[in-house]
């Protein structure tokens, strides 16, 4: 193939792993931010988007796009009240110290991976895309519904920053992110505030999974790339800084569709690594933040 | 009896237990125990960094596989015999600690644990990525003949339990040797108040980076020994799990006591083998051990008992 | 021997007496096993963990093959059982898993393990503890010298054997340019290595050869890779992400013009070919270890071991659709469980003391005709390499289902020796 299709393809796939990308790491940023609490657990709140959407769209006797709507609705919701449990059974009994909580989420990582193990099984199952639709290109052919994806998850993007800039409650949480104290001085309720923030980074994880579930198989292991990859685009778009957050995704999405095209994908999954570290090292404010 | 004869009382007795134990206990459970006291090692040294100086790592698997690789990898490619490759082993451990220590000290918290499992990721890929020379994913076996030190066969059951002992016992009276010393007061003193023992004159940025490498050198010898001891290398064993274990170990155990990470690792691996016995579901029992570690007994057991009791345990 | 053995299908009562059945075989009177301890044999399950797709196939077919081989008077007359232990598909708790089945459970032996890193982390610990250690695993490592005395692979074919030997049909009857597809690590590597050799041997050539890291749950980018005179496309991959990969392929090449697609069913073993996206499979081919669609020219031997296992005529679990086997590989299985009986009655095996005695009478096993025993085919057996050679199959995508088309030689798969395992000492 020559290099104007190549680069074109490698594009379309680059944005449709940053849009992904960016639903999956504006929940870790936002848990981040308003929290101070590094989950390590997010991955598995995509995982559980993914196989409730499956059992979702298999047990509900709806047509395949009716089925998965009710999936992007119902799925999210169960991971929003799972999060909403997790911190207020554990989380705020430690009083969110940074450390403790990541131990505390990385049991709770593997106290979910067993569960949907248990439950749900082995097996990598395929969910049914909502439509069947693909665009024939002179070069290659391309999924429609991928180019959905996108569409949505800017789409959701967009209400999560309406929600956070023009509502009240977007307010609260922005104004606990800055100073908790002060906040609950002026008699915010920041537990209410704290288990929201949790249920709804929860939620914009299972969304993205359940948007991505029709081209990928949900399985019970598939937490562990999403995590690392939305731990890479936090950090390198600035600890708790949601704009960051999406330029980072945008950027990161984008550089490795392009850059596995001209390297092995191992060594340009080890230099993305690596330079995650040395962003953290040299430069912790990320490269796209301002401030923290 | 004074503080000082009961601790050593107490250290002595446990070693003196687990010598006795290989004439005692049936094989099954004599190979497992050195399993676990080689594993023990690995603990102690992520008690060092952890318990002791306040460093929560997630990259510790790195520095395992560092010890494992150091000392496979010559007698794959160089024929390399035992001795020296153990001794490579434990050094790649600790050369590999002081690399990621020189970098990801300069951050402190969440940044360093972040730092570290980066680190660590990146390691893990490029076994991955050198798959001709690290055999990759697959790994390699250990030839009999690069596991036979000074004459004594490890592959047999008597010598590999003799083998793990010495290296536990070592590690286990350095551990006590040192967080008794000045430089083990020294390192509390970082985890406790860093700013504090600044201002008394310390280098924090020293002190732990030394800590680290201790770590990484208990790590690196563990690596070197269960690769060499079980002869097999591969590269699970650098994969974020083997970071997660040690800390579980230690916390079970009791962070910051010395046999806090040898009770965590003995439990941990006996909890697993009966569980799995009954259930398949032994990822639940350490998700849940983590959860109820830190939400009910955060000091571990050694660490409560310290607390409630025996307040002379180191 | 096994090919002789009778009550394939018997009676419910039959199976509910147990015991007490009273079969005969040749020699052996039923009451004796009331009275005889049970053969203990370990099995090594990837229940959880990337493999567990396949263990779960694996048990239900080492149960299908306890089973018969009980049903016709067990091994010597005695009872068998089988220990599961799960290996989490992990080398660690694989080497844990051999201790505790032979040190704990007192298993005679272990069988039944995949995945290539469980092998080789387990093998030498096998070999320590001196028992026989049979795997089930397609890896050249058994034949490529890197275990031991005690690790043998006699119930399936090794990847070498198996692209050396389809290597010719593909050439002469789907194109001479090969691109290949294929996991990044070792499995992947003796595809690339093997097939590679055996087109060049064969006058093609190989174009390109892709490699995608086995972390890689999109492939979609890999694919412009794939040069533009390739003629014939040959994919295999493994692991959770299987379907997303061949869903993309056909994606990607719509109804625009393709090369000729040739896969290994590794790339869709387990899953369904009715799945949605998988329609462009039409008319290409797969290399298949067992034929997962019931043939036409379908043996007795292996109707009777698709009704034994639960497999309808489709390759799923006949109490649920959906639930697709792995079918090319677990045949391995049931194989491996009566050479251990053929090799425990040759050796006139006893207990643990005989488990030399054991290795030694499956080393000088040659011929193995197709019969009940060996329901993928006749095979052909090296003691010396402890690895077995066999019949492959080719099918093609006919109405969305695998028609076979072509059988290879098991001539085709020889290569020479690279090891005599025969030479070490036990």
């Amino acid at each position: 193939m020559s290099f104007g299709p190549f680069l074109l393809l490698a594009v379309l796939e680059g944005t449709v792993m940053a849009a992904v990308l960016a639903l999956t790491a504006v929940g870790l940023s936002l848990v981040f931010g308003v929290m101070r609490v590094v989950n390590v657990a997010h991955g598995e709140f995509y995982m559980l988007g993914a196989v409730l959407a499956w059992f979702i769209t298999y047990y509900l006797p709806f047509p395949p796009a009716l089925a998965w709507l009710a999936a992007l609705i119902i799925a999210p919701l169960i991971v929003a009240m799972i999060a909403a449990l997790a911190d207020t059974l554990v989380l705020k009994r430690l009083n969110y110290d940074p450390e403790a909580t990541i131990v505390a989420t990385i049991g709770l990582l593997y106290m979910l991976q067993q569960a949907a193990l248990t439950f749900y099984g082995s097996d990598a199952r395929p969910v049914v895309a909502p439509f069947q639709w693909r665009i024939q290109l002179p070069w290659f052919g391309y999924s429609g519904y991928k180019l959905f994806v996108v569409l949505a998850a800017v789409v959701i993007l967009a209400a999560v920053w309406l929600f956070m800039t023009r509502t009240k409650v977007g307010l609260v949480m922005r104004a606990t992110q800055v100073d908790r104290d002060t906040a609950q001085a002026f008699g915010i309720n920041v537990d209410r505030v704290y288990a929201g923030t949790f249920a709804l980074g929860g939620a914009l994880a299972a969304a993205a999974a359940v948007l991505i579930v029709p081209i990928q198989q949900a399985h019970y292991l598939m937490g562990h790339d999403p995590l690392l990859l939305s731990f890479i685009v936090v950090i390198i778009g600035g600890l708790g800084s949601i704009r960051g957050t999406l330029v980072a995704a945008l950027v990161i999405g984008l550089s490795d569709g392009v850059i596995s095209m001209f390297f092995s994908p191992t060594l340009a999954k080890i230099i993305a690594t690596l330079l995650v570290a040395l962003v953290l090292v040299f430069r912790p404010q990320g490269l796209f933040g301002a401030r923290a | 009896m004074t503080d000082r004869a009961k601790v050593w009382g107490v250290h002595l007795l446990v070693l003196a237990a687990l010598f006795a134990a290989q004439f005692l206990l049936p094989s099954y459970h004599v190979t497992n125990l050195a399993r676990i006291m080689v594993l023990a090692v690995f603990a102690m040294g992520y008690n060092i960094a952890f318990g002791y100086t306040g460093l929560l790592s997630l990259g510790h698997a790195l520095f395992f596989a560092a010890g494992m690789y150091g000392m496979g990898l010559p007698v794959w490619h160089l024929e390399w015999l035992s001795l020296p490759a153990l001794i490579a082993g434990l050094l790649a451990g600790g050369a590999m600690a002081g690399v990621v220590g020189l970098l990801a000290l300069r951050t402190a918290g969440v940044s360093f644990m972040i730092v570290t499992l980066m680190f660590a990721q990146a390691g893990y890929l490029t076994l991955l990525y050198l798959n001709s020379w690290t055999g990759g994913d697959e790994g390699f076996v250990v030839a009999r003949s690069g596991r036979v030190l000074l004459g004594f066969d490890l592959a047999t059951d008597t010598p590999r339990f003799m083998a793990a002992f010495v290296l536990f016992a070592a590690g286990l009276l350095l551990c006590l040797w040192l967080v008794r010393s000045p430089f083990g007061r020294v390192m509390v003193a970082m985890r406790e108040n860093e700013e504090r023992s600044r201002m008394l004159g310390y280098d924090p940025f020293r002190v732990k980076l030394t800590a680290l490498i201790l770590s990484g050198l208990y790590a690196g010898a563990a690596g070197a020994a269960y690769g060499m001891l079980f002869g097999y290398v591969g590269a699970t064993f650098a994969t974020i799990q083997y970071s997660i274990l040690p800390m579980l170990y230690v916390l079970l155990g009791g962070a910051g006591t010395v046999l806090g990470p040898f009770l965590g690792a003995l439990l941990m691996f006996y909890l697993i083998d009966i569980t799995s016995g009954y259930t398949d579901a032994y990822l639940f029992v350490v998700g849940a051990a983590l959860v109820g570690l830190v939400l009910f007994a955060p000091k571990g057991i050694l660490g409560t008992l310290r607390e409630r009791a025996l307040r002379w345990l180191p | 021997m096994a090919q002789d053995l009778i009550g394939l299908t018997p009676s419910r009562r039959a199976l509910l007496k147990g015991a007490g059945a009273g079969l005969l075989t040749a020699g052996f009177v039923a009451p004796v096993w009331a009275q005889a301890a049970p053969v203990k044999l370990g099995f090594q399950l990837h229940r959880t963990g990337i493999g567990a797709a396949y263990g779960r196939w694996y048990e239900r077919t080492a149960q299908a093959a306890l089973k018969v081989v009980n049903e016709a008077g067990g091994i010597n007359g005695r009872p068998v059982e089988i220990v599961f232990e799960d290996d989490g598909t992990d080398p660690k708790r694989g080497a844990e898993v051999v201790e505790k089945l032979t040190s704990q459970h007192k298993c005679d032996l272990i069988f039944g393990p995949l995945f290539s890193h469980v092998v080789i982390g387990s093998a030498p610990r096998a070999g320590e503890l001196k028992v026989p250690y049979l795997v089930c695993s397609e890896g050249f490592h058994v034949a490529g010298g890197m275990l031991n005395r005690w690790s043998m692979q006699p119930g399936i074919t090794d990847v070498r054997a198996q692209v050396s030997s389809m290597a010719p049909w593909v050439l002469a009857n789907l194109g001479k340019k090969v691109t290949m597809v294929f996991p990044d690590y070792a499995f992947g590597h003796d595809h690339r290595d093997y097939f590679t050799a055996a087109v060049e041997a064969g006058g093609g050539q190989v174009v390109a050869q892709i490699a995608v890291p086995p972390t890689e749950t999109s492939f979609t980018r890999y694919l412009p890779q794939i040069p533009n005179d390739t003629e014939v496309l040959y994919h295999v991959m493994v692991g959770p992400a299987v379907l997303t990969f061949v869903k993309e392929l056909g994606e990607f090449y719509g109804t625009g013009a393709k090369p000729e697609i040739f896969g290994f069913i590794d790339s869709l073993e387990a899953v369904d070919m009715a799945s949605p996206g998988l329609e462009f499979l039409e008319g290409s081919h797969f290399w298949e270890g067992h034929c997962r669609v019931k043939q036409a020219d379908a043996s007795e031997h292996e109707i009777a071991y698709r009704a034994a296992v639960g497999v309808d005529d489709n390759g799923a679990s006949v109490s649920d659709a959906k639930d697709v086997s792995t079918y090319a590989h677990m045949f391995s299985v049931w194989e491996t469980l009566h050479i251990i009986k053929a090799g425990m009655e040759a050796s006139g095996y006893q207990g643990i003391a005989d488990r030399q005695k054991f290795v030694e009478a499956v080393e000088a096993m040659t011929e193995m005709p197709e019969s009940l025993a060996h329901v993928q085919g006749n095979k052909v057996f090296n003691g010396k390499t402890h690895q077995v050679f066999g019949h492959q199959f080719i099918s093609k995508v006919e109405g969305g289902k695998l028609i076979k088309v072509h059988t290879t030689s098991i001539e085709e798969s020889l290569y020479p020796d690279a090891v005599d395992y025969t030479t070490q000492s036990f």
